[in-house]
């Protein structure tokens, strides 16, 4: 079933005022509402290398996996519905990938990437992430994000050592502590929730969030909630307005109508009450 | 790089560059900084450090630890702070931390190879980042993402049956009454509601309304979605 008329999808990636090259990579797949964004790191070409394998690779082991899935059904061992456990998969996969390239290429080594990807299926969604890009979302006017970065900052204010306020103004803002390509297996964030008519889902590298504030991002999304390709142009010109020191990337996507899987009764599991 | 000034009685009697990740502070002689003084616990508190940030943590003193006459139990450092233990006073100096000195490149910290991974144009970091990183991702983060948590039924007509929730997105609730559902994240688990329509009809949470944000919930929270109510229970 393709998502197309369903969700709308949009994503624009910018090397910036400052670097002389783009080291994130984007990629999407409207039929089965699949986004992905990665943000590479290291040396020589390394980090457009490694985020250009992440998204390659994920989008093609998940392009011929996802249509294979029965909807509906779910992980006995870990309780991720079985997308999620695909998408996962597909990280490690690219991950192994990267890290073996690295091993293969002195040019290479050390090289990684973040990685986030969102997918929409049956009415929910899943995200995976690595790292310190992100996904928001928007809903009743109001931006919240979903996932937590693995950099040393957030770790610290996890601790308790900072409050949010003081760790922005910390030097070791960019330490990640989790990357795709770096080591033979990663750990990836998984989160599943549900998907509502008019949310809209924003995927980014840290050149966005670096640059600009998260009441910057909402006001944006609130001003061009009727064009999203204006609000994605918008988001990476205020990136850049702000400085862009960095790549920039930014995809969004916007539930127009349900999507469940089928119409017929598995469409929403009621496991409770019914 | 960074470094302190012990002072007693308002006479400095040490001078010590902070040039390990972790220094203890305390009156046993194993301290890296050794106060002998019966204010001072036996191991009383430590700063740590990480490239030009330094962090102080009380260890569970008797007396406490006090930071510009604040009582504290971890605080990031600012230059010229003043943290006083027993009757001690130490002074943070720290010159260079201003925020134009920013690293703007990316860099991986990888715990589990011998040094870090290092980028190009990167600033010299020395292994102990990767260390502190290990010591801190084995600490504490993650591990109420896998505690198990099961609903027990309050009210209705299945009334004191427990349902596991096995899943990561369970959903509550029956058709053409409100829909609620319960997901678990790696910071523990969420409710949230699904179905638009009007407010009166969202999930409560000890008796108060939910947002459109996911509520966090916590043990032995009380839900009630669609009338019914059921307890929230972590194993």
């Amino acid at each position: 079933m393709s998502l197309k008329d369903k969700i709308l999808i949009t994503g624009i990636t910018d090397e910036g005022l400052v670097r002389d090259h783009n080291e994130d990579s984007i990629g999407k797949d409207d039929e089965l509402g699949l986004l992905v964004l990665a943000d590479g790191m290291g040396g020589h070409k390394g980090g457009e290398v490694a985020s250009a394998i992440a998204v390659d690779s994920i989008l093609q082991e998940l392009r011929e996996a996802l249509p294979q899935i029965p909807p509906g059904n779910t992980d006995d061992n870990t309780g991720y519905s079985l997308e999620s456990m695909a998408i996962e998969i597909a990280i490690k996969h690219a991950n192994l990938k990267i890290y073996e390239a690295a091993q293969n290429n002195s040019k290479y080594e050390g090289m990684g990437t973040t990685v986030v990807v969102l997918l929409l299926y049956d009415n929910r969604i899943t995200v995976a992430h690595v790292g310190d890009s992100r996904l928001y979302r928007m809903r009743d006017k109001r931006l919240e994000q979903m996932t937590r970065d693995h950099t040393l900052l957030q770790e610290l204010v996890d601790r308790g050592f900072y409050t949010r306020k003081e760790a922005n103004e910390s030097l070791n803002k960019n330490l990640v502590t989790r990357a795709v390509g770096v080591n033979p297996d990663v750990d990836v964030d998984l989160l599943e929730d549900i998907a509502l008519v008019n949310d809209t889902y924003l995927l980014c590298s840290d050149g966005l969030t670096d640059m600009i504030a998260d009441d910057l991002i909402e006001d944006i999304q609130l001003n061009y909630q009727d064009n999203l390709e204006k609000m994605n142009r918008e988001l990476i010109k205020q990136a850049k307005d702000y400085g862009g020191k960095d790549n920039v990337s930014v995809m969004l996507a916007r539930v127009i109508k349900e999507f469940p899987a089928n119409s017929g009764w598995f469409s929403r599991l009621f496991d409770l009450l019914s | 790089m960074a470094t302190i000034e012990i002072s007693f009685n308002g006479e400095v009697v040490e001078k010590l560059p902070l040039d390990k990740e972790t220094m203890t502070i305390g009156r046993k002689d194993d301290n890296d900084i050794h106060l002998d003084n019966l204010a001072v616990s036996g191991h009383h508190a430590k700063i740590l450090t990480i490239l030009n940030d330094s962090f102080i943590e009380d260890m569970n003193s008797t007396n406490g630890t006090y930071l510009n006459g604040s009582l504290i139990k971890k605080q990031a450092l600012t230059h010229n702070d003043v943290i006083k233990v027993g009757k001690h006073e130490i002074r943070y100096l720290n010159s260079d931390a201003a925020s134009g000195n920013d690293f703007e490149k990316t860099m991986i910290i990888n715990p589990d190879a011998d040094g870090m991974q290092e980028t190009e144009g990167g600033a010299a970091i020395d292994q102990s980042v990767g260390k502190i990183v290990a010591e801190i991702a084995s600490a504490d983060s993650g591990k109420s993402s896998h505690q198990k948590a099961l609903i027990r039924l309050n009210s209705g007509a299945n009334s004191g049956k427990e349902l596991p929730l096995t899943k990561v997105l369970t959903t509550l609730g029956k058709p053409g009454v409100q829909v609620a559902a319960i997901t678990r994240r790696p910071t523990g688990y969420y409710l949230i509601h699904i179905d638009g329509g009007d407010n009166s009809g969202r999930p409560k949470v000890n008796n108060i309304q939910i947002g459109s944000q996911a509520q966090a919930l916590n043990n032995e929270d009380v839900i009630e979605v669609a009338g019914v109510e059921m307890t929230f229970i972590l194993e």
